[in-house]
């Protein structure tokens, strides 16, 4: 008897502690993937720095650090275009970027900011005990972070892009596509759908909208949108379905992730047809 | 097969593995495998076997090289002060041992059996790195079980005089081993997090001993060491609970109600350090890799710290409302309930302020900020100077809990016990002053100090402890001992220690699974990507589940080890005999 009280006892503990752990916000951390938006053809340069806005918050893991914690300067807040002077005109700097000037001079800065975080320290942030000689940052392209020098890209022109300045680096080549792709685990890459009609059926658009003839409701019908949303409107609503919800219709209903799925040249395909779609979803 | 040649049938087999590949590719970078090459088997998850398995038998474990610690102590304490009932306790914590020793072993084969199958790769470069080591890990078992075995038997025969000093250093080669078998382990766990003695590529570039010393090896030593105390002497006092519940004789109702509280004792002496220690690890966590810092405080793993501050927090609540009750057993102990609602009230608040998570209800916003991979931080951060002036003020007040029990049976002889009390309280409230100024100071400076800010809380924490027991050692030598009624407990009290080591079973698995977390998709940090289908990070409820099985399975295994210890004690008795036979199990 005395065994029994004392075992449901501890169960009954055991059990508060697990209903404790489940009612806490449930995050799963996943590995990150590559989130390459495309192959490497044809990405242009919004599709670029919107990467780059995945890759700060995602696989760069720039966000662990860089948030308005004081742990290491907020990037998203600073204006580089006003701190860069002030970052290369100081006594201790002897970096790469030293006698450059304007945009150039900030892609320089930033690029050398993620490789060899130690050559600048921002005073206040550096390791303690090391006089702000030593970054406590990580080299971005090596493990465990491991960025690709086109993912760099990417991020600086997502920095340079929210400081308002002229973005500087170059759009991937074809090269860089090896680079891009290389990752990928599965290697099961397709090439790119041959047009859009394909395209809307190849990504499981034509199963939710109207489209195609498909006939489907789960979604709004993807007709005259050319109108309602413009092609801006069009992409986002592809890419972030979230931002703006269609009357009638919830949120969370619509994939979020197409644009890690897509190749640009696919995006920009099913913009252009869906831009020429009429009322009855006949092409004009 | 017997459970420990099994063990060291598998170690040498891999032993054997190790030796081929190394002769040949000795300068290879580590293996990168990809999905396809895990050996999986469809709808079973291998990652939580083996997760349950090593959960089980660290649990194991780290209770089999606990106990025969505090036993050695306590069998001197029974040498110097002469009295035959520390070595019966001692002998008795001991038989509770032996018998989970053979599930030790049991575990630990069957990890490595589940680790060999699903995950090859890694422990094939584990084995390339750390070459001999597997055979001198498998000669240390073999030794442990000479010497638990030799240590036990040869207890009664080696009881007294020289004899004993005898017996005693066969305990302390045993702790030895132990303890070697302990730092061995705990060099490849550490290994994973802060890979040392390899090229960026996991190239062996190193020897065996650089690829031991890494960063993290010393900080998880000492973590592991202390948290096993504790652990060790919440479980027994589990077992002295659960025999002073069921035995009806007063005297042995006497012996199990001290064994309880020398339990307690061990459990809190062990957990005490455990907080700086925590500090010591989290801070080589820092300097090793500020990214994987962040990760475990600020990032997706956050919230763990909210757990642990539950389980922390009744571990402390348990323990004291146990001690409070022990006041009962002397008669000054009267004298002393009136402040226990005031110790009480330190407690509870200063366990509401633990668990008070940065913001309790989360905004969609936040939720969503979550849901990425690595998502935006909650801040706990943000208070920790307020938690961690709460913690340390629980400690002190444990003590002090402590401390007033100890008192009540002694009346202070000498002259000067009037100054030392004063000194004695000047130092608490010093002391507590000193802990609340620096939360504060914490509280106001930014971030990246505030962790500095709880170096002198901690200290000041250990030295009002050190202080008031060397005060106290000093005031009460030679006073007037009163007596102490043992077995004068409430049946509620029993409950505390059952509180306790199902905390801190489930508190240790869930530091485990933290542990593991920091280092993301990696097997190897940095060196070696984990590219299994279960690399992903589970969500704390997802994690809470498993964690809780293992747990049962424990508390099945334990219960059936105590019955098993208990058998062992059971004599039949002709029935002419029975009636004049006394129970069994008493110190035997
Ligand atoms: C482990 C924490 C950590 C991570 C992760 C991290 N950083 Fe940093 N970063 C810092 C710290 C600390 C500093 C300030 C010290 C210095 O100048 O190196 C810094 C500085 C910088 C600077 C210079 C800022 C200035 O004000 O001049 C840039 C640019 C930067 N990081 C970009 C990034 C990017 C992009 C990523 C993600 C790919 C990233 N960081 C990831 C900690 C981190
Ligand atoms: C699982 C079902 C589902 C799939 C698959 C899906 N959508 Fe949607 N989509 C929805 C729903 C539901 C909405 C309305 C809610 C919202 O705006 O998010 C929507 C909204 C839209 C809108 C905005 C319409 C408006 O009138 O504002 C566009 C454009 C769109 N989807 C295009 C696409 C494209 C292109 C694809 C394929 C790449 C696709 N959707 C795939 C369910 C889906």
């Amino acid at each position: 008897m005395t065994l029994v009280r004392v075992l449901a006892f501890s169960v009954v503990v055991l059990l508060a502690y697990t209903l404790f752990a489940n009612i806490l916000p449930q995050v799963q951390s996943d590995p990150p993937t590559d989130e390459a938006p495309v192959a490497a053809d044809g990405l242009d340069m919004p599709a670029m720095i919107a990467w780059g806005e995945r890759l700060f918050s995602g696989k760069g893991t720039c966000t662990l650090c860089h948030n308005d914690l004081g742990r290491a300067p907020d990037l998203l807040k600073l204006n580089l275009a006003e701190t860069w002077a002030d970052r290369l005109g100081n006594a201790n700097y002897e970096g790469e970027a030293k006698g450059e000037e304007g945009a150039a001079a900030i892609e320089i800065y930033l690029r050398e900011s993620m490789v060899d975080t130690s050559a600048y320290v921002v005073p206040g942030f550096g390791k303690k005990g090391t006089n702000d000689t030593v970054s406590p940052m990580p080299a971005v392209d090596a493990a465990p972070i491991s960025l690709s020098e086109v993912e760099m890209n990417a991020l600086i022109a997502f920095l340079q892009d929210r400081t308002g300045v002229d973005v500087t680096v170059p759009l991937p080549t074809g090269d860089d596509g090896e680079d891009v792709a290389g990752d990928d685990e599965d290697g099961e890459e397709e090439g790119p759908a041959e047009s859009a009609q394909v395209a809307l059926d190849k990504y499981t658009c034509s199963a939710c909208h109207d489209v195609n003839d498909s006939g489907a409701d789960a979604g709004p019908p993807l007709h005259s949108l050319g109108a309602k949303l413009g092609r801006d409107g069009i992409r986002e609503a592809i890419l972030d379905p979230n931002a703006t919800i269609a009357e009638g219709f919830e949120a969370d209903m619509m994939p979020d992730d197409f644009g890690d799925q897509m190749r640009v040249s696919e995006l920009d395909m099913i913009i252009d047809y869906l831009m020429t779609l009429d009322a009855k979803g006949d092409a004009q | 097969m017997n459970p420990v040649r099994l063990t060291f049938a598998v170690l040498a087999m891999a032993f054997a593995v190790m030796v081929l590949p190394d002769l040949v590719f000795a300068a290879d970078p580590a293996p990168q495998p990809t999905r396809a090459d895990y050996p999986a088997i469809k709808g079973f998850s291998a990652r939580t076997l083996v997760w349950g398995l090593s959960q089980m038998h660290l649990f194991l474990a780290a209770f089999v090289l606990a106990v025969p610690l505090f036993v050695l102590c306590i069998e001197l304490a029974g040498v110097l002060s002469g009295d035959d009932r520390y070595d019966n306790m001692a002998h008795e914590f001991m038989k509770i041992s032996m018998a989970a020793y053979s599930f030790t072993a049991l575990a630990g084969g069957g990890l490595a059996i589940a680790l060999f199958l699903f995950y090859p790769h890694l422990m094939g470069y584990l084995l390339k790195v750390f070459k001999g080591q597997t055979l001198i890990y498998a000669l240390l078992f073999g030794l442990e079980s000479v010497c638990l075995y030799v240590y036990y038997y040869s207890w009664d025969a080696l009881r007294y005089g020289d004899r004993k000093w005898y017996h005693m250093t066969i305990g302390l080669i045993l702790n030895t081993v132990g303890l070697a078998l302990l730092f061995v382990a705990n060099a490849w766990a550490a290994f994973m997090m802060s890979p040392a003695g390899v090229g960026p590529d996991g190239a062996v570039t190193g020897t065996v001993w650089e690829a031991t010393r890494n960063p993290l090896w010393n900080p998880l030593n000492l973590h592991r060491f202390l948290a096993n105390i504790a652990y060790g002497g919440a479980i027994v006092g589990a077992y002295a609970a659960y025999r002073f519940l069921s035995e009806k004789s007063a005297d042995l109702r006497a012996h199990y109600d001290w064994m309880g509280y020398t339990s307690n004792i061990i459990a809190v002496v062990g957990f005490l350090p455990l907080p700086f220690a925590g500090y010591w690890l989290m801070a080589e966590i820092y300097a090793y890799s500020q990214q994987m810092g962040i990760t475990a405080m600020g990032g997706v793993l956050a919230w763990l710290f909210i757990i642990q501050a539950v389980l922390i927090g009744s571990i402390l609540l348990a323990a004291n409302y146990y001690l409070w009750c022990g006041l009962g057993r002397t008669d000054r102990g009267a004298s002393y309930a009136p402040y226990v609602k005031y110790i009480a009230v330190v407690m509870v608040g200063g366990f509401l302020v633990w668990v008070t998570p940065h913001s309790l209800i989360l905004t969609p916003q936040e939720l969503q900020l979550m849901g990425g991979s690595h998502h935006k931080v909650l801040g706990p951060l943000g208070i920790m100077p307020a938690k961690n002036t709460a913690v340390n003020l629980m400690l002190v007040f444990t003590f002090l809990s402590f401390q007033m029990f100890y008192r009540s049976s002694r009346v202070p002889t000498v002259s000067w016990y009037k100054a030392g009390n004063a000194a004695i309280i000047a130092l608490y409230v010093v002391g507590c002053l000193n802990i609340i100024a620096a939360g504060i100071y914490g509280y106001i400076t930014p971030t990246v100090y505030k962790v500095g800010a709880s170096v002198p809380q901690v200290v000041t924490t250990l030295s009002i402890i050190v202080f008031a027991a060397i005060i106290d050692g000093f005031m009460l030598k030679g006073a007037t001992k009163t007596q102490v009624n043992w077995g004068r407990m409430t049946v509620r009290s029993q409950y505390a220690l059952f509180v306790l080591p199902v905390a801190f079973t489930w508190l240790m698995a869930l530091m485990g699974y933290i542990r593991s977390s920091l280092r993301t998709h990696w097997h190897v940090y940095t060196i070696m990507k984990d590219n299994s289908p279960e690399a992903y990070i589970p969500t704390i409820g997802e994690a809470g589940n498993i964690i809780t099985v293992i747990t049962l399975m424990f508390m099945a295994l334990i219960v059936f080890i105590f019955w098993l210890s208990q058998l062992g004690a059971t004599k039949q008795v002709p029935q002419r005999q029975a009636a004049v036979q006394p129970a069994a199990g008493a110190g035997s």
